[in-house]
């Protein structure tokens, strides 16, 4: 039994963001964090690993090499393998063409009838939610996103899935793929025996040549070549014009306001 | 496994709206893409479709075409009840295959979002995620670029015959735009924001007009592989917040007195014929529900007046209100950064500014 867990380094999109001259993000200036609703995936494996000890947790991340930062991290954390899938050949992938070479990752280590695939509902970088599906579907397995509580009893999952105006209780056998969203859980910090062990714990790093005879890997479904989606443009978003400060915060301030917003008709 | 790879755009035409229903209900979100869609269409001189999936669902379909289908197809069947990834995407690639639409637009609901990725997958196409504005129109495109960018728009070479879909959202947190295109496969897929199109008026004549062609499904229990034991609708009442036309947020300046701050925006939005709106910080320290929130995770709002209250103003949050035809900023901090995006700006406190807003309205 395994529970691959798909993850993301991603720029942290909360604090000071560099925007290039070129309307282009200024990634090597900015902070990376392992993105945060993976953690939440990871934390998902984890919980289920309790009540089922023979499962292996592997984390699997596609990236360039300092990625393995993050991965040391989330085998302190209690992973028991990690996966680096990094080559130039995958550099400028989209959602279809990442999903293609993670899901030939996974298939690659081998996906058995008594998996689960857990992932974060989406980056922070992106914002898409693409990938765990589209995984999912290279894979024809069956999904549930939006999990906000996963119950395993052997082979079935029973999985609170939300909308946005209330959820549905799902149940799915594995092998299946579940997207995780933070309130499914609290992820668990690394302990420092986690820290002392991790670089004792396998990790594995492939390539192209790894994978390169994978079913899915082709050059045309891989890469920016292999990439149905293009950037056209790139721009930063729009500062709006500047509007009118009252003056003071008394009742002449608000008058003013009151009386502006009559005679322009908003009122 | 993508059986389906078709490169040449030529032998796709027509604009669809995957139109999502939820109990028998139609979703908002699928006339602000009928809306948006009839434009797209308009512009490529083809037809816009409406695509409607559930069990006995066709008297919803004319209700489409008041918003500006031409046509809509009608999948029904009692597996289609309620959604299911595996029974929705087959029937949705299989009427995409038979009938070869060059657009596909589908809301970015968490159905939506689950459905389009699976889709673009099979289909062997691309999916641009969560839209914002669309274009095929090159000039068109060009005069967005123009309000909306810094970038040197005439400068620049451009195709003018293209007629490709021009998909444009914001990445990175809101801090950039990215247009994305789908230049070599069909259809072009796009999710799309909820409450970020305009809605057309709802027009009988169209309605009237409008045909609804049923289409045969195959589907049998043996293509789920997903069982859904129950549908809950959560009972407190969702709040309006897309659709509504003014909207009065609060935000951590109502840390020194949570409930009486809350009390004063409901009642200014109360006065107004608006909703309560909020920003993050309010949903994490747990003042309001989350249903509330106004930004990049939570809900895009572009109503007629937006009220910020003790909003500091993160990109976050802008990316969410930016667009509301008038914004108007209350923070004792002047240099907030939402000041930069308000219409009119009052630098005070929100305790002391709103009162004298309730008594100008004539609110004791």
């Amino acid at each position: 039994m395994k529970y691959f867990v798909c993850v993301k380094q991603v720029p942290d999109t909360s604090g000071k963001v560099a925007v290039k001259a070129d309307g282009t993000m200024d990634r090597a200036s900015m902070a990376t964090i392992i993105n945060p609703d993976d953690l939440n995936a990871v934390e998902a494996a984890l919980t289920l690993k309790e009540a089922n000890p023979e499962a292996k947790v592997i984390v699997i991340t596609m990236g360039p090499p300092p990625a393995v930062s993050m991965l040391r991290e989330l085998l302190a954390m209690g992973a028991d393998e990690a996966v680096l899938i990094s080559g130039r050949e995958f550099g400028g992938s989209d959602t279809f063409a990442t999903s293609q070479i993670v899901a030939a990752g996974i298939h690659h280590i081998g996906l058995e009838s008594d998996d689960i695939i857990f992932c974060g509902r989406q980056a922070i970088d992106g914002d898409t939610a693409q990938v765990g599906p589209q995984i999912a579907e290279k894979l024809d397995i069956p999904q549930v996103s939006y999990a906000a509580d996963i119950r395993q009893e052997g082979n079935k999952l029973t999985v609170k899935r939300m909308l946005e105006d209330g959820y549905m209780t799902i149940e799915v056998r594995t092998p299946c793929l579940v997207t995780c969203i933070k309130e499914l859980n609290t992820p668990r910090y690394m302990t420092v025996k986690g820290i002392l062990e991790c670089d004792k714990k396998p990790y594995t790093v492939f390539d192209y040549e790894t994978l390169k005879d994978e079913p899915l890997i082709e050059p045309d479904t891989i890469g920016l070549k292999g990439s149905p989606t293009n950037v056209y443009k790139s721009f930063s978003p729009p500062v709006k014009g500047a509007g009118i400060m009252l003056e003071g915060s008394g009742k002449e301030a608000v008058s003013k306001l009151f009386a502006t917003l009559a005679e322009k008709h908003i009122i | 496994m993508s059986a389906f790879v078709n490169t040449d755009p030529k032998d796709f035409h027509g604009v669809w709206v995957f139109c999502e229903q939820r109990g028998g209900e139609l979703m908002t979100t699928d006339f602000e893409l009928l809306s948006e869609g009839r434009k797209l269409a308009d512009d490529l001189g083809v037809e816009l479709c409406g695509l409607l999936l559930g069990d006995n669902v066709e008297p919803l379909a004319r209700q489409l075409g008041g918003y500006g289908a031409d046509r809509v197809y009608v999948c029904q069947h009692p597996l289609l009840k309620d959604y299911t990834t595996d029974a929705y995407s087959k029937v949705v690639c299989d009427i995409v295959m038979e009938k070869k639409p060059e657009i596909v637009l589908i809301g970015a609901t968490n159905i939506g979002r689950d459905l389009g990725p699976r889709c673009a997958a099979r289909l062997h196409t691309g999916l641009t995620a969560d839209c914002t504005h669309l274009d095929v129109d090159v000039a068109k495109y060009k005069e967005f670029l123009k309000t909306t960018s810094t970038l040197d728009v005439e400068g620049m070479k451009w195709d003018m015959e293209d007629k490709g879909l021009k998909m444009t959202r914001p990445a990175f947190g809101g801090h950039l735009m990215a247009t994305i295109i789908c230049p070599r496969f069909r259809p072009q897929m796009s999710t799309v924001r909820p409450g970020v199109m305009k809605c057309a008026p709802y027009d009988e004549a169209k309605a009237a007009a409008c045909k609804v062609e049923l289409c045969p499904v195959e589907l049998g229990e043996q293509d789920l592989r997903t069982r859904v034991t129950e549908v809950v609708k959560q009972a407190k009442a969702a709040v309006a917040l897309s659709g509504a036309e003014v909207v009065v947020s609060v935000g951590f300046g109502i840390s020194k007195d949570v409930k009486p701050g809350l009390e004063l925006a409901e009642q200014l939005a109360a006065a107004l014929g608006g909703v309560v709106g909020s920003s993050r910080a309010c949903v994490d320290a747990g003042w309001i529900s989350a249903d509330h929130q106004v930004g990049q995770t939570g809900k895009t709002v572009r109503p007629r007046i937006y009220i910020a209250l003790g909003i500091s103003g993160a990109i976050q949050h802008k990316a969410g209100m930016q667009d509301s035809e008038c914004i108007i900023a209350v923070n004792t901090n002047a240099d907030a950064p939402i000041f930069e995006v308000a219409d009119y700006g009052i630098c005070g406190d929100l305790f002391q500014v709103v009162p004298l807003m309730l008594e100008e309205l004539g609110v004791k």
